[in-house]
């Protein structure tokens, strides 16, 4: 029976880079996948397009495909990758370029195009899911808008032998079953397939997560070797049965423990789980141990996907201000309460206009804030941080003087201090008619 | 008996909303959990965070169980004021609920 081996060589923007050149030296896959796009990447990356057209794509880029690309290449293991961002076009010419550079010959980029809907949402007439009002009440400060693009654009590029495929916007699990339905000829429209393939896309999304990372829990849920995690493979069969495993020695653990928390990792009803290709029903999927870091996994099934793309709209939000100062010893708890007090104070003296204002107590109810179960004896050493949004970034600006100047101004012994200011990029929600967005492969080529 | 006792539990996050996996050691342990683990319980624990419903969903094909918690984080990662912008940190107050003690 056909079978294909996929990696998973990165969960978010900037993961480690060493699991996926273990993954091609020694995982025997046939399709190295790298996840790097959070909910919000996307519209910082669009800022960075807008001060330099050139840019907009994942900082880590370069670095993962010097190191990567070279083996993949010679292995002839093409690579799958949302790293494109908000310019995957640039992102696909950056690649060629550092192909010349390794003194690579023949080198097919193929660019998924079309998820920027920017133009199209332009006056379009819609509700944002999350707040339920209108788009046009946030128009003026929209900053990005893209669709979550599904696996059939990316199985097409796959057709045309590229040695990557490179994406802005997709839904994550669709990077892996795009190599799926391409290498097991799976159609579109078998939704047995389609949901076993986006369960196990659903997997391998967060990389790391299901081989042991984001769960160790000492004499609970012991993980060896977390310094040299292993990232995950999978390897899929023609009717759909698949493996989650990684490679023999590498740090790390697969599980039907780790299997299931990655499972409902950011999902939530489980019978409905809305993805571009289907709608993924995880309630009848079984995982088995069949081997030490081997897990069995069937049972995905799913519902036919919807007619609408949703759009993910990055728009600018106001500042955060944000300052922090250090008390250590007999008394640290009192002297940082009564800082965050005298930062409150003076931040009302001075009219500072905030829509919200957080003091944390570092080190006994960051977190959880009431909801912290602490035990009553007082702490060594407390953080004050003072965190606040503001509209206009010189309020922002004053949250963190007004920490700093307590070196000198507060209770004795403050140090440490830090401060910082961040635009929001906020993030909210629309479903876009599929005929509206438009998808295309562009070729970048180095001969 | 804490849950952390008997169970294991991932949060995650998408917008304003996080969901946090119940996952007990021993399959066994599922009916337990599914009779004592409430969403009253949860309701309790999440008070100060939880702004909006609690729902439990059920997986008995796995054993586990999927609570999402609306409007708790803030307004999200993108504009919460919170240190922990994805809420990744709740699922140890999940494991800090206290239940009554197994009989077995």
């Amino acid at each position: 029976m056909k079978k294909v081996r996929i990696g998973a060589g990165s969960g978010y923007a900037g993961d480690r880079i060493e699991p996926a050149i273990e993954l091609l030296e020694k995982g025997n896959i046939d399709y190295l996948v790298f996840e790097a796009l959070a909910e919000r990447t996307i519209a910082r990356e669009n800022l960075d397009k807008l001060k330099d057209s050139s840019k907009g794509f994942n900082p880590l880029l370069e670095e993962r495909m010097m190191r990567s690309l070279p083996i993949a290449k010679k292995k002839g293991i093409p690579i799958i990758t949302n790293m494109g961002a908000a310019n995957p076009e640039s992102a696909g010419e950056l690649i060629c370029k550092i192909g010349e550079k390794l003194g690579l010959n023949n080198l097919k980029i193929a660019v998924i195009i079309g998820d920027d809907v920017m133009e199209t949402i332009n006056g379009y007439n819609t509700n944002l899911l999350e707040t339920d009002e209108p788009l046009h009440t946030i128009e003026d400060k929209i900053e990005s808008a893209n669709a979550y693009l599904g696996a059939d654009i990316i199985a097409k590029a796959l057709t045309l032998g590229p040695d990557v495929v490179i994406t802005g916007r997709v839904g994550d699990p669709s990077l892996f079953l795009a190599p799926m339905m391409h290498a097991l000829n799976w159609s579109y429209d078998d939704y047995d397939k389609i949901g076993q393939g986006s369960v196990i896309g659903h997997l391998m999304e967060c990389a790391g997560q299901i081989t042991g990372g984001y769960f160790a829990d000492p004499g609970y849920k012991d993980v060896p070797n977390l310094e040299r995690l292993g990232f995950p493979i999978c390897e899929v069969y023609e009717d759909g049965k698949a493996f989650i495993t990684k490679v023999e020695a590498s740090g790390g653990t697969v599980t039907t423990a780790t299997c299931k928390e990655q499972m409902l990792y950011e999902i939530h009803d489980p019978s409905e789980y809305i993805t571009p290709d289907c709608v993924v029903d995880f309630t009848n999927v079984t995982f088995k141990e069949v081997a030490k870091d081997k897990v069995e996994v069937i049972g995905g099934r799913a519902k036919p996907r919807t007619s609408t793309y949703k759009v993910s709209i990055g728009y600018r939000n106001g500042f955060i201000g944000e300052g922090q100062m250090s008390y250590g010893g007999p008394g640290a708890v009192s002297r940082a309460k009564l800082a965050g007090d005298i930062v409150k104070k003076r931040l009302s003296l001075r009219n500072v206009r905030t829509n919200h204002l957080q003091v944390d107590y570092i080190g006994i109810a960051s977190l959880h804030q009431e909801a912290s179960d602490w035990l009553e004896n007082e702490p060594y050493e407390v953080r004050l941080r003072v965190a606040g949004i503001t509209p206009q970034y010189d309020d922002a600006v004053k949250i963190g003087q007004e920490v700093e100047t307590l070196l000198t101004n507060g209770p004795y012994g403050g140090a440490g201090d830090f401060k910082s200011v961040r635009e929001i990029i906020a993030v909210l929600s629309i479903l876009l008619p599929r005929d509206m967005v438009k998808t295309d492969i562009v070729i970048k080529e180095l001969n | 008996m804490k849950l952390r006792e008997i169970a294991h539990c991932r949060a995650g996050d998408k917008g304003n909303t996080s969901n946090i996996s119940v996952i007990p050691y021993d399959e066994n342990h599922y009916e337990y959990l599914k009779q004592n683990l409430t969403i009253e319980t949860v309701k309790a624990a999440f008070k100060d965070i939880v702004q909006g419903d609690i729902v439990r969903y059920d997986l008995p094909n796995i054993h586990a169980f999927n609570f999402v918690l609306y409007d708790a984080l803030g307004g999200g990662v993108t504009t919460t004021l919170s240190m922990d912008i994805h809420g990744k940190s709740l699922s140890s107050i999940m494991c800090n609920i206290n239940l009554p003690d197994i009989r077995d």
